[in-house]
């Protein structure tokens, strides 16, 4: 799917939301994510480490900058085309999980491979197995409300992962959750990462959650403060 | 330049972008995803939808069953009755038919039957104990015993006069007659008194639709009423039955044939015209009911638009998190869309049911037949589609202009 460059890219992003005064979100992030990485971007509330996320995963537009996801420069495409990167090599884990209260965990992790035009047999049978791969192979037709906060949460990282995208962005996926149900979740990207080799970015304000991945970049009033693969490099 | 662009990005750029798709029916699942979540509005909402609908195809239809069943009143009845009664004189007073009319129409040849009735000057009463003056507008009239087959015309109970009774103190009472007078059964011992002479009721007629001025009179064989009441034989009202295909020429020859010295002192007249009239009129009403139809749809549908935009507030959490799977902003307006139009459908099917039971139950309890014109139902389906797409537009709009960032942040 991705070339040998980076998976994610990002060159000097600027974003400014309008406003008086304007508020910068991010002042000139570069960055660049790599396949087979699991990254942890870290910083305090109004770091701009939510902007970042949105940013990466194309749900906004930089104000400046280049974000190249998959060897493409999202600023560049129309909605249809940035539609379709996020539908085949993006997935997204939430905090809040926004999983569809009306449907089973089977057909919210379907949904996930909903607009890439497969067949509904195919994105079932495909969800099945990304269910049983979280470890929730007997809930298929249980409905969100019948599951634990850990247990949604393991069906949004099913959603996410279920059509093996370039790479996955997940938004304080512990942030709703008790600590051992946090650490089960951790566990398990840990788990994705190492067996399955998915490229993996973990938004985080929790230092414990940051130090078990195998890289940290620290953000600090919208700028990168301190990456650990170049303080390693 | 062109050829590079092409060659080049496959050799050394990314893979290209392949856009985002989804199935018309994935769209339909996805459409209908929030009305099964919310059953109690969409079912209110619909029924909004369906009463709009439902009073379309209810005036349109028991309009149609109206006239069907004029028509077929009509096609039993026959339009080939012609009816021959004095008219005026040149002068203005009452004319009258020559004794020898009758014959002589029996003479016309597409002439297929004749009946007449004549005036007979006597109160009727139901005993001979009320005054004089009040005779409450009931007539008598001296009948021919081939009056009732002539006009085709039933009988509510008993017996018409014939040839055994004609010349007895017999008499039949027309509908209303029967009614002002008190009497509904036909017994022994049922009498009425008619100019000082007491007559049993042997027969009672149901309405006569194409002689009406026969339900409000007391009819008595010719015999009998020459004989009693001393009327000279001479005819009021001649009922002609002619040839259907010859309605028109028997028409226009009647007149000179029942007063040959007088045509014009003679009224030819045609009953079935005015039912005719009526079954062509009918729908004169229509356009107004269904002006009001219109209205009701109209407001169905602000309420249509209403529930969808309720539901893109709702569903904001929901569109982010759509887009975030890769949908783009027409299959968010799409699936909006979808929902609005299944919303209304789903209305649309419900009116046209109930529209066409409404139609049958009117129509049956009118002993018409029940005609919903497939125009009707398949209008009334266009029109709940045409309302849940207008309706639904601005709302699928506006969801599709939702930014999935700020969705997805406030949900």
């Amino acid at each position: 799917m991705n070339g040998p460059g980076p998976v994610l890219e990002l060159l000097d992003v600027v974003k400014t939301y309008p406003g008086d005064p304007p508020v910068q979100a991010l002042r000139g992030v570069s960055l660049a994510i790599h396949s087979r990485e699991l990254v942890a971007l870290v910083g305090p509330s109004g770091s701009g480490k939510s902007t970042l996320l949105h940013v990466m995963g194309t749900l906004d537009r930089p104000t400046r900058g280049v974000v190249r996801v998959a060897g493409h420069d999202s600023t560049a495409l129309s909605d249809r085309q940035v539609s379709g990167l996020r539908a085949r090599t993006i997935g997204f884990v939430f905090q809040q999980f926004f999983l569809l209260d009306g449907e089973s965990a089977l057909d919210n992790v379907a949904d996930g491979l909903l607009y890439r035009g497969m067949r509904a047999a195919d994105r079932r049978r495909a969800a099945t197995a990304e269910l049983e791969r979280v470890g929730l192979g007997d809930r298929l037709r249980h409905k969100p409300n019948q599951l634990s906060g850990g247990e949604q949460q393991r069906v949004a990282i099913a959603r996410a992962f279920v059509g093996r995208p370039a790479i996955v962005l997940a938004d304080e996926p512990t942030g709703n959750l008790d600590s051992a149900a946090g650490a089960a979740i951790i566990e398990l990207l840990l788990d994705l990462n190492r067996t399955d080799g998915a490229t993996i970015a973990v938004i985080t304000h929790d230092q414990a959650v940051a130090a078990a991945l195998a890289r940290q970049v620290w953000m600090r009033d919208g700028r990168v403060e301190r990456d650990s693969r170049e303080a390693v490099a | 330049m062109k050829g590079r662009g092409r060659s080049g990005a496959i050799a050394a750029g990314p893979a290209p972008i392949q856009s985002s798709r989804i199935s018309a029916l994935d769209l339909l699942r996805v459409g209908t995803g929030g009305l099964r979540s919310r059953r109690v509005r969409t079912i209110l909402t619909a029924i909004g939808i369906g009463i709009g609908i439902a009073a379309m195809v209810a005036v349109l239809g028991i309009s149609e069953s109206s006239r069907a069943g004029l028509l077929s009143k009509l096609d039993r009845l026959g339009t080939n009755l012609l009816t021959v009664s004095p008219g005026q004189t040149l002068f203005g007073g009452d004319a009258t038919l020559p004794l020898s009319a009758p014959a002589m129409i029996e003479r016309i040849g597409p002439v297929e039957a004749t009946a007449a009735t004549a005036p007979v000057s006597a109160n009727v009463y139901k005993t001979d104990q009320i005054p004089v003056v009040q005779t409450g507008g009931v007539s008598v009239l001296a009948a021919q015993t081939d009056l009732l087959d002539t006009l085709r015309a039933d009988l509510a109970d008993g017996v018409f006069l014939n040839t055994a009774n004609e010349r007895y103190p017999a008499a039949v009472l027309g509908a209303d007659a029967a009614r002002y007078l008190g009497i509904s059964k036909v017994a022994p011992g049922v009498e009425i008194y008619i100019g000082g002479h007491w007559f049993s009721v042997v027969g009672i007629l149901d309405a006569v639709t194409l002689a009406p001025e026969l339900d409000r009179a007391v009819l008595i064989g010719f015999p009998i009423a020459e004989s009693t009441f001393g009327i000279d034989g001479s005819a009021g009202t001649i009922y002609v039955r002619a040839d259907p295909a010859q309605v028109h020429n028997v028409s226009a020859v009647l007149a000179g044939t029942a007063n040959p010295e007088a045509p014009n002192e003679v009224r030819v007249s045609r009953p079935s015209d005015a039912l005719a009239a009526r079954a062509a009129a009918e729908g004169a009403f229509t356009s107004l009911f269904l002006g009001l139809a219109a209205v009701a749809l109209l407001v169905a549908g602000v309420g249509v638009a209403n529930i969808m935009l309720m539901s893109v507030l709702e569903r904001r959490s929901e569109i982010g998190l759509r887009r975030a799977l890769g949908a783009t902003r027409v299959h968010i307006g799409l699936q909006f869309l979808a929902e609005s139009l299944v919303l209304s459908a789903m209305g649309g099917a419900l009116g046209v049911v109930a529209g066409g039971a409404a139609v049958a139950a009117y129509a049956s309890s009118q002993q018409w037949a029940i005609v919903v014109p497939p125009i009707a139902a398949l209008g009334g389906l266009c029109a709940a589609l045409a309302v849940g797409a207008v309706a639904g537009l601005y709302p699928a709009t506006r969801a599709a202009a939702v930014s999935p960032t700020q969705a997805l942040r406030t949900g």
